[in-house]
């Protein structure tokens, strides 16, 4: 017989008569309140998986969905996909199956995204669609052969690269939109390469959001650390004080933020007419619509999630160590390096941490006080979506940040524990 | 002792970094409630005068009136079912008998981890296809997603100082679980409950992002008026609602710092 403890119990003795039937109504007892445990999570969980996590394996769906080429030229796409187009030439019938599936399309919605998803993959492609849907029922077929009508409304059709293009957008599913997203994408040779040098945007915009989110979480850190230090060091009512100062701002509204510093930092905002009241400056600075406005505005909301870890953790370490350093003769900054500082690091972490996974997914804030040069990968995903309708590229970039959060959110898990990141003693 | 001076330097110079982080922290919100009160439509000063006009503006009938109306219905919704469902999945992780505890607790919090934009996106495209976009119904749902995490780490950090032992001790004397609940459990972490449906109206109250992909024209919130409005040009009845929503924040942080002080205060009289 095991000797394993039975679950809550393990600190008391029973002297039963018989010990096999008392483990086994225990151990009934523990699964029964296991199963009401489970129970009263069902809800919360089943609430998050079909409203949170499904909507992200939709977005993970949408990134590889492919749908376009498919359902607006049939024909073609079925003939396309048994075609080896790095061996054989192309076939004729192709010509006569995309004659017949334009001439379907026209006038409806598939041949519009048929048009724009193939713009995608070579710029022009979708006034070639256009052009020769509109063109083709002028022309009378049967006459001519589909090739030769073809290439009488435009001689880009005798091009290659244009089929080539619309087989590869004609598989279910595509790697294109996830390969953009790095600026990447497969070439006529079927291979994958970088797209052209002034093509690269998003490992631009990738670097753009990674670098603010890292500098305004290392400005938090700096600003965040002492601030947190004073607060711990100082007699209650400068406490009261610094907390109000730091509360307020995080409970208040974060458009209300925003426009209050607006208001404060723009051209002739009260910022500059006070300095230029005092003849500090004679024209105004430019303090917002750039970066520097950007990162005022962040350091300014995030502060919060960098100071109140860090604030958590250093009262909890005793004052007697820095005081017995001191006793010992060792300098004051001696003391705060060898001992308060390697003390604090599990709330800097947890701070940095924080802040820096707020920081990455902002969008709102950068695109009302920063210009075109300061917008982060939310507002290009918030973009595609909302003006320009391209759902795949929207999600595959939405994927590329979801792993950037995700893994810090994870190594964080690791290091620090779910509980001491969401500030759970 | 023979570091004194520099220790007091430092003081001093710790100090002054604290006045300025204060004055950083506090003086835009401080500098623009005059303006709110201005006659003008200018928003520097000096003031040509003092009015109440922005506040008319603001708080009769119009967009600003119903984007208010509209925040306030969707939050009190939303708070409730966070509320509910974050509470009893906070209980059921205190009761510490399951094993996988750790990872349920990083799953229920991911959806304050994962940027908004990203599951306002994937929302967009789901609640499409349910047709949940633009309805109230839809909102609900996505600013209770957005709450929960809030309400799980506020009553789980409460439930910490909770002794299981008193709910046993309720059920060994026969309560049913149901009832050892309401009558122990409930009022001890009232505070506690109290202080996640606050962080979680506020959630919702300030909610843009995910707003913006699955609002409607019907369901225009505070935050998604206000959003317009500083987009376009700001003029002073977005002030006037800044300085109207500070105080809102002033009134949470107050609450929510005397429901702190009542759950420390139970649980010292235990």
């Amino acid at each position: 017989m095991s000797t394993t403890p039975l679950g809550t119990t393990d600190n008391v003795h029973f002297e039963a008569t018989e010990p096999g039937t008392l483990k086994k109504s225990m151990h009934r007892a523990e699964k029964g309140r296991r199963a009401i445990t489970w129970l009263l999570l069902a809800p919360l969980l089943i609430y998050t998986s079909v409203f949170f996590v499904l909507p992200l394996c939709t977005m993970l769906y949408k990134a590889v969905d492919n749908p376009e080429v498919i359902s607006g030229a049939p024909n073609t796409s079925k003939l396309l996909s048994t075609w080896q187009s790095k061996s054989t030439p192309l076939p004729d019938a192709a010509y006569s199956a995309l004659v017949s599936d334009l001439k379907h399309a026209y006038g409806k919605p598939e041949l519009g995204e048929l048009a724009r998803r193939l713009n995608y993959e070579i710029s022009g492609f979708r006034s070639l669609i256009m052009k020769s849907a509109r063109k083709l029922p002028a022309l009378k077929l049967g006459s001519n052969d589909a090739k030769q009508l073809l290439y009488d409304i435009d001689n880009r059709w005798q091009d290659t690269r244009y089929w080539i293009a619309l087989k590869r957008s004609s598989e279910r599913f595509t790697p294109y939109y996830l390969l953009a997203a790095l600026d990447l994408k497969v070439n006529d040779k079927g291979e994958i390469g970088f797209v052209d040098q002034e093509q690269r945007v998003y490992t631009k915009v990738l670097i753009r959001t990674l670098t603010i989110a890292t500098v305004v979480t290392l400005i938090c850190l700096l600003i965040g650390y002492p601030l947190a230090a004073l607060m711990v060091r100082a007699p209650k009512p400068v406490t009261i004080i610094l907390m109000l100062a730091i509360m307020l701002p995080f409970w208040t509204s974060l458009l209300a933020r925003t426009s209050a510093w607006i208001v404060t930092l723009q051209a002739n905002g009260i910022f500059n007419n006070f300095l230029i009241s005092l003849g500090i400056i004679a024209e105004p600075l430019e303090l917002i619509f750039n970066s520097t406005g950007v990162y005022i505005v962040m350091v300014h909301i995030l502060l919060p999630f960098a100071v109140l870890p860090i604030y958590n953790n250093l009262q909890n370490i005793p004052n007697h160590l820095m005081l017995a350093s001191s006793s010992l003769g060792a300098h004051p900054v001696k003391g705060f390096i060898s001992i308060y500082l390697p003390l604090s690091i599990p709330g800097i972490s947890a701070g940095g941490l924080l802040t820096f996974i707020v920081a990455v997914g902002y969008y709102i804030t950068p695109s009302l006080v920063g210009s075109a040069g300061e917008q982060m990968l939310g507002y290009f995903i918030a973009f595609y979506t909302n003006t320009t309708v391209n759902w795949g590229m929207a999600s595959a970039l939405g994927i590329v940040l979801l792993l950037c959060v995700m893994g810090l959110y994870a190594l964080a898990s690791v290091t620090l524990g779910v509980k001491q990141l969401a500030g759970i003693k | 002792m023979k570091h004194r001076n520099h220790v007091l330097i430092g003081q001093l110079i710790h100090y002054f970094f604290g006045i300025l982080m204060v004055l950083f922290l506090i003086t835009p919100l401080i500098a623009i409630i005059p303006l709110s009160f201005s006659s003008g439509s200018f928003l520097s000063y000096p003031l040509p005068g003092l009015s109440l006009r922005w506040y008319q503006e603001v708080f009769s009938s119009g967009p600003w009136l119903d984007s208010l109306q509209n925040s306030i219905f969707v939050g009190l919704f939303s708070t409730v079912l966070a509320t509910v469902l974050g509470t009893f999945a906070a209980f059921a992780m205190a009761r510490r008998n399951i094993s996988a505890q750790r990872s349920i607790l990083g799953f229920l919090i991911a959806p304050m981890i994962v940027p908004p934009v990203i599951t306002g996106l994937g929302m967009y495209f789901l609640f499409g296809q349910l047709g949940l976009t633009a309805s109230f119904k839809g909102l609900v749902i996505a600013h209770t997603v957005l709450a929960t995490p809030f309400v799980v780490i506020t009553v789980t950090a409460n439930l910490q100082n909770f002794d299981m032992k008193l709910f046993r001790a309720a059920s060994s004397l026969g309560a049913s679980p149901v009832r050892a609940f309401f009558t122990i459990v409930l009022p001890l972490i009232m505070p506690g409950i109290m202080s996640g449906a606050l962080f979680a109206f506020v959630t919702s109250f300030d909610e843009i992002v995910v707003t913006l992909f699955l609002g409607g024209p019907a369901q225009r919130t505070l935050p998604r008026q206000m959003f317009d409005g500083i987009r376009d040009s700001i003029d002073p009845s977005i002030i006037a609602m800044s300085v109207f929503l500070m105080l809102i924040a002033l009134l949470t942080l107050i609450t929510s710092a005397w429901l702190n002080q009542r759950s420390k205060n139970k649980y010292m009289t235990e």
